[in-house]
C-alpha cells in the first residue's frame, strides 16, 4: 500500500516531482563536478610533487651549497697536472662532478635519518653533471678562458663542442628500493636496478635523452670522472618519468657514481618515508635536530611552491567552485522543502480523511517523507549523471594548466639541479668562446610544468551524493511531514479544495 | 453506545468566540439510527466530529461504550477510529490515486492485515455495495453514487460498531440518494450498526429511528421511533 500510494502520488504530481529532483540533481551534479575538478587538481598537483619528489616520499634532505663545496669549473687535462692544452691540438675530455646547486651530505647522514623514529625508510642521492668536451683548442691569445660562466674575449682558429647530461647516483640499498627518483618513473625497455647491480657498471637511460641519442638497452653510455677520462656504463633499462618531472639522464648506482665523482661517502640528497603521515612533523623535528644545518622539505612545502594556472585552478576549485556548489544544493533543498510543503498543504483533507480512517501521524508522515526520499534518490540519480557529464565536459575542454616551482628557495626540489644547457662553444675565424659555458637550471627562476587537468568521479563522490540526495529528501520530507503531522482531522476536513 | 454529558464547543474566530454546541446532552444506544438535522452552521458536523474523536470538546465529556474519548492519547484515540468507526462524508473523500479497491484497502491499513487479506476484505466489501466489477476503477472513473458507494463499502471494511455519516447523499441526485440510503439502511440492520445521520432532507431523516435538530448548537430530540428495525 506504501509504495502502490507513493508511486501513483509522485506519478499524478510528475512535473512538480521532476523540478524537485532536477533541482537536487543540479545541486548534487555540481557537488559532484566540483569534487571532481578539485580531485583532478589534486591528482595534477600530485602528479607534479611526485614528478619532482619521487613516489613515496615524504621529505628531502639537502646541505646548502656552500661557497668551498663550488668546485672550479676548469678542466685538468693531460695527467692531472691542469696544464693548458696547446692551441691547435685535439681534445677529447670528460669530467663528472657534483651538482652545485646541492651541498653534500655525509651518506652517514643516510643511516642516522633511518634510524630515526618513525621514519619509515631513507635513501640516499647524488646527482651530478656530466660534460664532454672535444673539438680542437682555439687560441686562447684573447685572454678568453674555456669555462662556465666566463665569456671572456674569445679565441680563434678552434672549435670545441661541449655535451653535457645529467647523472643520478641511486640508492640501491634497502631504502633505495622503495624511494628516490626512480620511484615515480616506469622502465619502458630492459629492467630497473637490483641491489646486485651496486658495483655493477650498469646504466638507467632516461627515455628522453635515449630517443635523443640513440640509446636503446644494450648500448654503451660514457660517464666521466675528475681525471677527464670516461667510463663506459652498459645501459640496462629505459626509464620514463611522469609529465612534469625534471629526471636526470643517467641513472647509475651511487657507489659508482660516488666513485668516478670523488664523492665517497657523500650524498647531496636524502629522501625519507615517514612510518605515518601523522608523524611527518614530528619526522621533520627530528631530522632538523640530528642534521642541524641541513634543509628539511617536506610535500607540502614543496605544494607551496606550486604557483600557476594550477594553483589558481586549486585555489578557484576550493573557494568559488565550493561555496557555489553549497549554494545551489542550499537552493535545491529549499526548493525541494517548498514544494514538498506546498504538496502537502494541497492534500490537507487528503490526510485529514486518512487520519479519520485511523492512520497515525507517523503513518501520514512517513508517506510524505517516502515520496520526499524518492524525489531526492531521483534528484542523486540525476545529479550523478550531471556530475559525470560535467566531469568529463572539465577533462575534455579544460586548458592544460601550469605549475610553476620555485627553485631559489633553498628547498631541495630533487630536480632542482638537473637541467642544464649545452652550449656551443664555437671557434672559427675571429670568433671565439662568446660567453660559452653552462647555464645552471637551478639558477632559474622557476621551473614550469604543464598538466592536464582531469576531473575523476570517485566512488567517494559518488557516496557522497547518494547522501547528500538522501539528506535533501529527509529535509524536504521533514518539512512537509512537519506540517502534515500538525494537521487536525477536524480542521483538515473542513478544508475547502 | 454514546452518552454525551454537557458537551459544549468553543472556537476562536478572531478575538470572537463562537460557540458551536452548547451543553449537549445525549444518549446512542448500540444499534440505533439517529438522524441530525439543522440549518447550517448550527453545530451538526461539530456534533459528528466529536462523537468520532476528530476533535475534543471544550467542555463536558463524550463517552463511547464508557470511554470518555477526551481523555484519551491521540494515538488511543487514533485506534478507536481505526477499529471502531467508519465515516461517510458528503464529498466522498477518496483518494484520488488510489483505485476503488486500493481505497476500501486504506482503512483496512491500520489494522495491520496482511496483504492478500486486505484486498480480499476489500473486494469482498465493494461486492456488498455492488461494485465488484468496479475494483480497478479510479474514482474519477465513478459516477457520483459509485463513488459513495466506495466510500461506504470504505466504512463498512473495517466491520466498525459505529458509521458517522455527515450528508451522505447531499451530492447525489434523488434517485441515487434513495439508493444510497436504502443501502445503508440495510446494512445498517444487517450489522447492526449504531448509524449517526447528518443530513438536511427531511426525507433521509424520516427513515431514521429519533431525528434531533441541532440549533444555536443545541440539541432538541424528537419523541422515539426506535420501533423501525424490528418492524423491518
Amino acid at each position: 500500500m506504501f509504495f502502490t500510494y507513493l508511486r501513483r502520488e509522485l506519478r499524478r504530481r510528475r512535473r512538480q516531482a521532476l523540478v524537485v529532483s532536477l533541482g537536487l540533481g543540479l545541486g548534487i551534479g555540481l557537488v559532484i563536478t566540483v569534487t571532481a575538478v578539485a580531485a583532478g587538481v589534486n591528482n595534477a598537483q600530485g602528479t607534479v610533487l611526485h614528478a619532482l619528489y619521487g613516489v613515496g616520499t615524504d621529505m628531502t634532505v639537502s646541505a646548502a651549497p656552500s661557497q668551498s663545496s663550488d668546485q672550479p669549473f676548469g678542466f685538468r687535462v693531460g695527467a692531472g697536472n691542469g696544464t693548458r692544452p696547446a692551441a691547435g691540438s685535439k681534445i677529447d675530455l670528460y669530467r663528472l662532478i657534483a651538482s652545485r646547486a646541492l651541498g653534500t651530505l655525509n651518506s652517514s647522514s643516510v643511516t642516522t635519518v633511518a634510524q630515526l623514529h618513525d621514519v619509515a625508510a631513507a635513501a640516499g642521492s647524488l646527482t651530478l653533471t656530466d660534460t664532454h668536451i672535444t673539438g680542437t683548442v682555439p687560441n686562447f691569445s684573447g685572454g678568453g678562458g674555456l669555462g662556465g660562466g666566463g665569456g671572456g674575449g674569445g679565441g680563434g682558429g678552434g672549435s670545441i663542442t661541449p655535451t653535457s647530461f645529467t647523472v643520478n647516483g641511486v640508492d640501491l640499498s634497502a631504502g633505495g628500493q622503495v624511494l628516490g627518483p626512480l620511484t615515480s618513473g616506469k622502465i619502458t625497455s630492459g629492467r630497473t636496478f637490483t641491489s646486485a647491480d651496486s658495483n655493477a657498471r650498469n646504466a638507467l637511460i632516461d627515455s628522453g635523452y635515449a630517443k635523443s641519442e640513440g640509446l636503446t638497452v644494450g648500448s654503451m653510455v660514457t660517464l666521466g670522472n675528475t681525471s677527464g677520462t670516461g667510463t663506459n656504463f652498459s645501459v640496462v633499462g629505459i626509464v620514463t618519468e611522469p609529465p612534469g618531472a625534471t629526471p636526470a639522464d643517467v641513472y647509475v648506482p651511487l657507489q659508482q657514481a660516488q666513485a668516478l665523482s670523488e664523492s665517497s661517502g657523500k650524498v647531496n640528497t636524502i629522501y625519507v618515508a615517514a612510518s605515518d603521515s601523522s608523524a611527518l612533523s614530528g619526522v621533520t623535528s627530528e631530522v632538523r635536530q640530528v642534521l642541524p644545518s641541513a634543509t628539511v622539505t617536506t610535500s607540502s612545502d614543496l605544494a607551496n611552491e606550486v604557483t600557476g594556472s594550477l594553483s589558481s585552478a586549486a585555489s578557484l576549485a576550493n573557494n568559488l567552485g565550493k561555496w557555489l556548489a553549497i549554494a545551489v544544493l542550499a537552493a535545491a533543498f529549499l526548493l525541494a522543502s517548498l514544494f514538498t510543503m506546498s504538496a502537502v498543504s494541497r492534500r490537507v483533507r487528503e490526510f485529514g480523511t486518512l487520519k479519520a480512517l485511523g492512520w497515525r501521524s507517523r503513518r501520514v508522515v512517513g508517506q510524505v517523507m517516502g515520496e520526499a526520499i524518492v524525489c531526492g534518490i531521483a534528484g542523486g540519480i540525476i545529479g550523478v549523471g550531471l556530475g559525470f557529464g560535467g566531469a568529463a565536459l572539465v577533462s575534455k575542454f579544460a586548458p592544460s594548466l601550469t605549475a610553476s616551482v620555485g627553485l631559489t628557495s633553498g628547498s631541495a626540489t630533487p630536480g632542482g639541479a638537473r637541467q642544464f644547457g649545452a652550449g656551443n662553444v664555437g671557434g672559427g675565424g675571429g670568433g671565439g668562446s662568446g660567453g660559452g659555458g653552462f647555464r645552471r637550471a637551478a639558477q632559474a627562476a622557476s621551473h614550469s610544468v604543464a598538466v592536464h587537468l582531469t576531473a575523476p568521479v570517485t566512488l567517494g563522490a559518488i557516496a557522497l551524493a547518494v547522501v547528500l540526495a538522501v539528506a535533501g529528501g529527509l529535509i524536504a520530507g521533514t518539512f512537509g511531514g512537519w506540517r502534515a503531522a500538525r494537521l487536525r482531522p477536524a480542521a483538515a476536513l473542513s478544508r475547502v479544495e | 453506545m454514546y452518552k454525551l454529558t454537557g458537551v459544549t464547543k468553543q472556537y476562536q474566530k478572531g478575538h470572537h468566540t463562537v460557540a458551536a454546541l452548547q451543553g449537549v446532552d445525549l444518549v446512542i444506544d448500540d444499534g440505533e439510527w439517529l438522524a441530525i438535522q439543522g440549518p447550517t452552521g448550527h453545530g451538526k458536523t461539530t456534533l459528528l466530529e466529536l462523537l468520532g474523536g476528530l476533535d475534543r470538546a471544550t467542555a463536558g465529556r463524550v463517552e463511547l461504550d464508557g470511554t470518555d474519548l477526551g481523555a484519551l492519547r491521540e494515538s488511543q484515540v487514533t485506534r478507536v477510529r481505526a477499529q471502531s468507526i467508519g465515516f461517510i462524508f458528503q464529498t466522498f473523500n477518496l483518494i484520488p490515486t488510489l483505485s476503488a479497491q486500493e481505497n476500501v484497502e486504506a482503512a483496512l491499513v491500520p489494522l495491520r492485515l496482511g496483504t492478500a487479506a486486505r484486498r480480499g476484505q476489500a473486494a469482498q466489501a465493494l461486492e456488498t455495495v455492488g461494485l465488484g466489477d468496479r475494483l480497478q476503477h479510479l474514482p474519477t472513473e465513478l459516477s457520483g453514487g459509485q463513488q459513495q458507494r466506495v466510500a461506504i463499502a470504505r466504512a463498512l471494511v473495517k466491520d466498525p460498531t459505529v458509521i458517522l455519516a455527515d450528508e451522505p447523499t447531499g451530492n447525489l441526485d434523488e434517485d441515487t440518494r434513495d439508493e444510497i440510503i436504502g443501502l445503508l439502511e440495510k446494512l445498517w440492520r444487517e450489522h447492526e450498526l449504531t448509524l449517526v445521520l447528518v443530513t438536511h432532507d427531511s426525507s433521509v431523516a424520516r427513515r431514521a429511528q429519533r431525528v434531533g435538530l441541532m440549533k444555536n448548537g443545541r440539541l432538541s430530540i424528537r419523541p422515539d421511533t426506535r420501533a423501525r428495525r424490528s418492524d423491518a
